[in-house]
This record gives structure tokens, C-alpha cells and sequence, in this order.
């Protein structure tokens, strides 16, 4: 550091108030490292091209949410996407490309980074519950070179669904449009979505085009894997392409 | 409580009779610490007994435990210390507090092996899916964060803790800041990790790359953080000599940084106090790009900035040679604490993303190129007379090693944010080989470097147990990274180019499960690298236990007599 002693006037000598003051050093930092941030994510809360309109978005319904937490509890996000990229391969493989519409409910999201496995942004109604199941708890005996995990604990392990009220209320104070009736509904709403004979018309009209089966194939259990295939039947089905219209939403 | 005092009065009863306790006062800091954590672990008992969540049960009672534990520590290394704390110097020559960066080393080299051996269970868990075993705890999904987690936050943040403990000491010439609050950091810190690692097997998680620890763990490492900073800055207060030192604004540029992505990608809000599920203010797009903004500086700020600032310290130190540049360590510090922040959208490109935001994190991704290789041009062209030096000393050559793969992976991370490149590479193996190229040859080997500098000069040994050794552990990793890399650069490029191959009819050629097919044999050659690593962090580990239990330098008779003067050898 014998360079340090810089002629007077030079502007490397101006440095060196930075290198004696820590804390104007540190608000250096600061204002030098808040830019960047403030210039990228400011503006996607208030520009209205950042999320498109699209007819046929809605929240997640309560079995759904608790299945959706089950794949962010496994990890499954670590090997799949769900983001559709605009190329002509993926939208041929996978299905009309992701819009930021259909994850604005999402806490977090889950576009993910990595395809060990393949996107599941569309894999809602593309394979049977009866395949999602067999998939789940041995992933090799529907598909055998995969190299997924099973999971055959979760057709095993009842739901939780303790708490699946309170999970709707923090959404709902963060701006998902769950109503008040969702809410307090929450836990029939959940019962009804996973037995075919229970009277789902709240449901259905509450959360538009939500299926209602029993989706592990086991009407004694409301199980993990009810909630979990209920949430992968749902990805990727709530938008009708025929009807959307992409060339209004041109960013 | 009460057998907490019994245990504290047995310790006074030790004490050793030539310590002078007379007039002795308990400090603000030792009983409100004290304090604090009596009533911490009492919430936390409330906590345990109130759940329904029996994983956030284990981590309450598992806090209670570690509160009660620091109570009793506290406690009685009041009892047992003299009147008089620490002094500040010691016949005019600071009295270094070391105990912090020996606990902060030794911890990194346990975490280290750790990292290292789960991620060669989850390289051969993608090999042979088998090894998943089918429970929860053994996925690689709930495994691979405990791998990213162990190296990156285990291995590295006690390497960053430890260091800049040391380095802010040496270069200011003054005695570390607080009397438990050094301690306060290093063991919140590690017990952080421990709460994060063990919340991923049980499946607590955010779901965020990253960033999945949960909540109550995000909150206690804010505390710790906070400490962090102020233990730094009042070390930097003390300092008698009239200049920051270089290193320690990369130090700085790291520790505030970090803090502020950690409180803007971890902003949550808890289901309930009872819970250990949270929900993310942000959603959807804003989330993916606070993400990647959090993300890809924990890359530029974590794991570039704090091991920069040890590049700073150590090589220099190491070749006993002054920084190249000056005036290019202050264009590189600033260019690249400016210019980092902007990079994060190169993760999300082609996505919901708007393009312009995809545009601007692309456009600066390329210009960060510049101060990336300012800084590595900084750091190995201090060397300049002192390349021959490479011959002799494998601690140094691992150094300049690590900052030759810096220079190639931020080379390669531009490259990979060209949105054209990115359109191939995005969800492949490239981006792991990317990020193995820097984690393993930059981040991995400089911190090997430093450690091996850092412990004969805390433990005054004259020097390490076997170079030779040191030569070992240097080739067996660096023949193991190059099968990691080259393998994942072969299996993404390759993956990338099946995923769009067409027949000559139009349709497309594979489906996507020949395509994971088709990585077998790279998942292995990758697992085979991953082993190598291991077995050089094994040889290192033995080298350095081998080196503490040498006799120290005084009992040796070549002893120079103030262990402060101890030389960079």
C-alpha cells in the first residue's frame, strides 16, 4: 500500500475520507448497493404491464394451498420448474408459455432454477390421478428412467388441516382475494374438494373450476397426497387459451 | 434455576485462588445478556408446549436448551474471570482476541466436510435414485438445500466470521470489539446454522433458494447479523491506524449488504408465533425478482465481496508481497459493489419477468465482467516477484489457483447471461458446473488458503504439520473439480440441445426422460469429482488437527516472544 500517498489534489486522494470515516464508508456502501435493487423491483409494483389481465386467475383453493405447501415442504422446486419459457421447444413440450398472471397468488413462488426433472407449470389434467399416485409413491414403476424420489409416505400421512384457516387469513392480509367466507368455510371447503359425494357447490362457486374427486384413491384418509395432487392437477389450468388473447398483453 | 446456581456456585468454588476477584461487578452486557436469554427460554418452553408442529417443538426445546446453556456459560465466566476484563493492550501491543476466530476456523472445517460429503450423497443420490431410500429426510429435495446451505453458509460463513475477526484485528492493530458479543456472534451464528440444517430434514423451509430457513430462524440470524456489524464497525473505531485496510471494505461492502437482501427477501409474515410456516409479502413475479435479487448477491456479496477481502489479506500476506494496485482495488471495490446488484434477472430470462428488467440484469451481468477480472488482475499480479514462490508453497499456489478460477467462472457467468447463451443453458447442468467452478476452485480454495495460513498463526505453531500434504489435498481437488466441471458442462450443453432437437419431420426429437437418461454417466463422473473434493478435505482436516497438536513455538525454543509478532510465513 506505499502507493497510498497520492499527490494532494489528485481525486485518488479523495478517497482516502472514505477509508478514514467507517461510517461514511458504510453509507457509501449503502447508497452505492441500494440502486440497482430499488431501479429492478420498484417499478413491478406500480407498472401495470408487469402482470397482464387475464380472465380465469383465482386463489387456490384450501386443499390446494395446503398441497401447494407440501411441494414447497419436499423441495420439489429444487429439480422443477414451473416456467414455460416463449421457445418454440418448450411451448411444443410443455404448453402455452408461463404469464406472471398465473403465479401472482403464489407465496413463494415457484418458477425454480433447475429441470432435473421436467417444468410442471402445465401439468394440471395432463397425467390420471391413478398415474400421479403410482408416480408419487414409486416414480420408476410408471416411468423407468426416472430418477425422482418416491414419496410413498404421503398417501400414508394424514393432512394437517389444522391450520389451513389461519394460512388463508395471512394470505388474505398480503392481497389474495380470499373473502371472508373462504375463510371460515376453509376447512369444508378442503373436506368437500376430496370426497366426490359431499356437496361442493360453495366450493365450486367460491373457487371456479376447482375439481372435486378423491384424489389418492383412499376415501378412509384425507391424506398428503390428496392435497398434493390436488395442487398438480390445478397448475397451469386456470387460463382457457383458446379465449386469451396474448397480442393485447404485449409488453 | 435453581440448579443453574448450584452449577454457578461450583464454578466459583474453582477459581482458581491467584485471580484477583476483588471489586469485581457483573457488566450490563454479561446479566442483561443473561437476562435475555432466561426470558428467551422461557418463551421458547411456552412455545414448545403450545405447538401442534412437532419439528418446531424439537427446534423450540432445542432454543430453550441453547438459551439455558448460554445462561450458565455466561454465568460462570463471570464467576471465574478476574475483576479487571480483558485489557486492550498489553505492554503497548494489542491483546488480540483469537478465541473467536479459532472456534469460527475450526467450525468452518467441520461444516465443510459436512457440505462436502452431503453433496456427494445427492450427486449419486441423481446417479442411482435408490440412495433416496424413499423416507422424507433422505430426498434430495429436503437434502440438496442442506448441501447448499452446509457449503455456502456453514463452511463459508464461518470462514467469513472467522477471518474478518482476524483481519480486522491485525489491520487496525486493536483488540476485537465487546467482551461476549464476538462470542455472541460466532455462536449464534453456527447455532443458526444448526436450526436451519436440521429445520430442512424435518421439512421447515421458505421454498426460496437460498434463503429456506424459516422465520424464527431469519429473525435470530438478524439479531446476530446486527451484532456482527457493530462488533466489525467498533473494532474499526479502535484501530490506530489512520486507514480502513482494503480488505476490510470488502468486509464491510458484505456484512451490510447481506443484511439488507436478508431483510428484503426474508420478509415474511408468520402464520403464528405457534407455527413455523410463514407467508412472503411479495408473489409471483415480484417475489421471483426479489429472489434473484437476494440470490445472485448472495453470490456477488457472500461468496465474492467477503472471500475478495480475503484475497486482499492472505495473498499478500501469504507472498509477502504488497497489493499490485491501489487505485485499481478502489475502482474494483466500488465497480463491483455497484454493479453486482443489478445482475440478479439474468435468472430469470425468457420468463414472466418483464424484458426490460431481463434486459438491464443482462446488460450489467456484462459490464460486471470488467471489475471481476480488475480484481483478479489485482490479486495475481501481486505476486509480481514472487511467482517463483508458487514452486515452494502449495498454500500459496492454492490461493492463486482460486483466483484463477474466479477470473474463469466470472468469465463464464457473463457469458451464460447473454439471453441467447441463457436460452441453452437455463435449468441444466451448465448453470451447476457454473456455480461448482466458482464454488469449489474460488470460493472453496481461498478459504483452504487462508485456513492454512490462520492456523499456525492462532495456535503459534512455526508452521503446518506437512506441506506435502498441503500438495496432496491441492491436486487430488483440483483433479476433482475438473471432473465435476467438465462433466456438468458436457451434460448441460448436451441436455440443452436435446431439449430442442428436431426430426427432420419437425417434431421433436426427444422426450424428456431420454434426455435424463442421457445424464447418467456425467451424474457419475460428477459424483467421482465430488469424492475427490472430499478426500482433499479429509487430508486437510488431518493436516490441521496434526498442526494444532504440534508444540507450540515457544516450547519449541525458536519462539518469538510476542505471539502478536508471529510472521506470515
Amino acid at each position: 500500500m506505499a502507493e497510498a500517498v497520492a499527490p494532494k489534489k489528485s481525486l485518488w486522494a479523495k478517497h482516502a475520507f472514505l477509508e478514514k470515516n467507517s461510517i461514511w464508508l458504510v453509507i457509501g456502501i449503502l447508497l452505492v448497493v441500494a440502486i440497482g435493487g430499488l431501479v429492478e423491483i420498484v417499478p413491478l409494483f406500480y407498472l401495470k404491464s408487469t402482470i397482464e389481465k387475464v380472465s380465469g386467475i383465482r386463489p387456490w383453493t384450501p386443499l390446494e394451498l395446503a398441497g401447494r405447501n407440501i411441494y414447497v415442504r419436499e423441495g420439489c422446486y429444487n429439480c422443477h420448474s414451473q416456467m414455460v419459457r416463449p421457445l418454440r421447444d418448450e411451448v411444443e413440450r410443455y404448453g402455452h408459455y408461463s404469464l406472471a398472471a398465473e403465479s401472482m397468488y403464489d407465496r413463494p413462488f415457484q418458477w425454480g432454477s433447475k429441470r432435473t426433472g421436467p417444468d410442471l407449470a402445465r401439468v394440471g389434467n395432463k397425467y390420471s390421478d391413478e398415474w400421479q399416485r403410482q408416480h408419487l409413491a414409486d416414480p420408476r414403476s410408471v416411468v423407468p428412467g426416472s430418477i425422482m424420489p418416491g414419496y410413498p409416505f404421503l398417501a400414508q400421512t394424514p393432512l394437517k388441516t389444522y391450520e389451513v384457516a389461519d394460512d388463508m387469513k395471512v394470505n388474505a392480509v398480503l392481497g389474495v382475494p380470499y373473502s371472508e367466507a373462504m375463510v371460515t368455510e376453509a376447512l369444508a371447503d378442503l373436506r368437500a374438494q376430496a370426497n366426490p359425494d359431499a356437496d361442493a357447490d360453495g366450493l365450486k362457486e367460491r373457487y371456479p373450476g376447482a375439481q372435486q374427486r378423491d384424489f389418492d384413491g383412499n376415501p378412509k384418509l384425507l391424506s398428503e397426497a390428496d392435497a398434493l395432487i390436488a395442487y398438480l392437477q390445478a397448475l397451469g389450468t386456470m387460463v382457457d387459451f383458446k379465449l386469451y388473447d396474448d397480442k393485447a398483453n404485449i409488453r | 434455576m435453581t440448579q443453574l446456581q448450584s452449577s454457578a456456585g461450583r464454578g466459583s468454588g474453582a477459581t482458581e485462588p491467584g485471580v484477583d476477584q476483588s471489586g469485581k461487578k457483573m457488566t450490563f452486557g454479561e446479566g442483561g445478556l443473561a437476562f435475555v436469554f432466561a426470558v428467551l427460554a422461557l418463551s421458547c418452553i411456552t412455545v414448545a408446549a403450545k405447538t401442534h408442529d412437532a419439528a418446531y417443538a424439537f427446534h423450540a426445546y432445542l432454543s430453550a436448551f441453547a438459551s439455558l446453556a448460554a445462561v450458565f456459560v455466561i454465568l460462570n465466566r463471570y464467576v471465574d474471570r478476574p475483576a479487571a476484563l480483558p485489557a486492550l493492550e498489553i505492554d503497548g501491543k494489542p491483546n488480540y482476541n483469537f478465541g473467536p476466530v479459532k472456534f469460527a476456523t475450526i467450525a468452518a472445517m467441520f461444516w465443510g466436510i459436512a457440505g462436502f460429503l452431503v453433496g456427494v450423497i445427492i450427486a449419486f443420490q441423481l446417479a442411482f435414485p435408490w440412495l433416496n431410500l424413499d423416507l422424507p429426510w433422505t430426498a434430495f429435495g429436503r437434502l440438496r438445500p442442506l448441501h447448499t446451505s452446509a457449503v455456502i453458509f456453514a463452511f463459508g460463513g464461518n470462514v467469513l466470521i472467522g477471518t474478518s475477526f482476524y483481519v480486522v484485528q491485525r489491520t487496525s492493530r486493536a483488540r476485537l470489539a465487546g467482551y461476549l458479543a464476538p462470542w455472541f456472534v460466532v455462536l449464534g451464528y453456527n447455532f443458526f446454522i444448526v436450526i436451519a440444517g436440521t429445520g430442512y430434514l424435518l421439512g421447515i423451509t421458505q421454498g426460496k433458494e437460498y434463503a429456506e430457513p424459516e422465520w424464527y430462524a431469519d429473525l435470530w440470524l438478524t439479531v446476530v447479523w446486527v451484532t456482527y456489524l457493530l462488533v466489525f464497525l467498533a473494532t474499526l473505531w479502535r484501530r490506530r491506524e489512520p486507514h480502513i485496510y482494503v480488505a476490510n471494505w470488502f468486509y464491510l461492502a458484505f456484512i451490510v449488504t447481506i443484511a439488507m437482501l436478508h431483510l428484503g427477501n426474508n420478509a415474511t409474515i408468520p402464520v403464528s408465533v405457534f407455527s413455523p410456516k410463514s407467508y412472503i409479502v411479495w408473489a409471483g413475479v415480484q417475489d421471483a425478482m426479489v429472489q434473484w435479487w437476494y440470490g445472485h448477491n448472495a453470490v456477488g456479496f457472500f461468496l465474492t465481496a467477503g472471500f475478495l477481502a480475503i484475497m486482499y489479506y492472505f495473498i499478500p500476506k501469504r507472498a509477502d508481497r504488497p497489493v499490485y494496485s491501489y487505485r485499481l482495488s478502489i475502482i474494483h471495490f466500488w465497480a463491483l459493489i455497484f454493479i453486482y446488484i443489478w445482475a440478479g434477472p439474468h435468472h430469470l430470462h425468457y420468463t414472466a419477468l418483464p424484458d426490460w428488467a431481463q434486459t438491464l440484469g443482462m446488460t450489467f451481468s456484462i459490464i460486471l465482467w470488467m471489475p471481476s477480472w480488475g480484481g483478479m488482475i489485482n490479486g495475481l499480479m501481486t505476486l509480481s516477484g514472487a511467482w517463483d514462490k508458487l514452486r515452494t508453497d502449495p498454500v500459496l499456489r492454492m490461493m492463486v489457483v482460486s483466483v484463477a478460477f474466479y477470473g474463469m467462472s466470472t468469465f463464464e457467468g457473463p457469458m451464460m447471461s447473454v439471453k441467447a447463451v441463457n436460452s441453452l443453458s437455463h435449468y441444466t447442468d451448465w448453470t451447476i458446473g457454473h456455480v461448482h467452478s466458482g464454488a469449489l476452485g474460488w470460493v472453496a480454495y481461498i478459504s483452504f488458503g487462508a485456513i492454512y495460513c490462520l492456523v499456525p498463526w492462532l495456535w503459534q505453531k512455526r508452521e503446518l504439520y506437512s506441506l506435502r500434504l498441503v500438495n496432496w489435498h491441492f491436486w487430488i481437488s483440483t483433479i476433482g473439480i475438473v471432473f465435476y466441471i467438465s462433466a456438468m458442462w458436457v451434460a448441460g450443453i448436451l441436455q440443452g440441445l436435446m431439449w430442442r432437437a428436431y426430426t427432420s419431420l419437425g417434431f421433436l426429437e426427444y422426450s424428456f426422460i431420454e434426455t435424463v437418461e442421457a445424464m447418467h454417466p456425467f451424474y457419475i463422473i460428477r459424483a467421482v469429482g465430488g469424492v475427490l473434493f472430499l478426500i482433499g478435505g479429509l487430508i486437510m482436516a488431518f493436516n490441521l488437527i496434526m498442526t494444532i497438536r504440534q508444540p507450540d513455538l515457544a516450547e519449541a525454543g525458536t519462539g518469538v516472544p510476542n505471539p502478536s509478532l508471529v510472521p506470515a510465513e
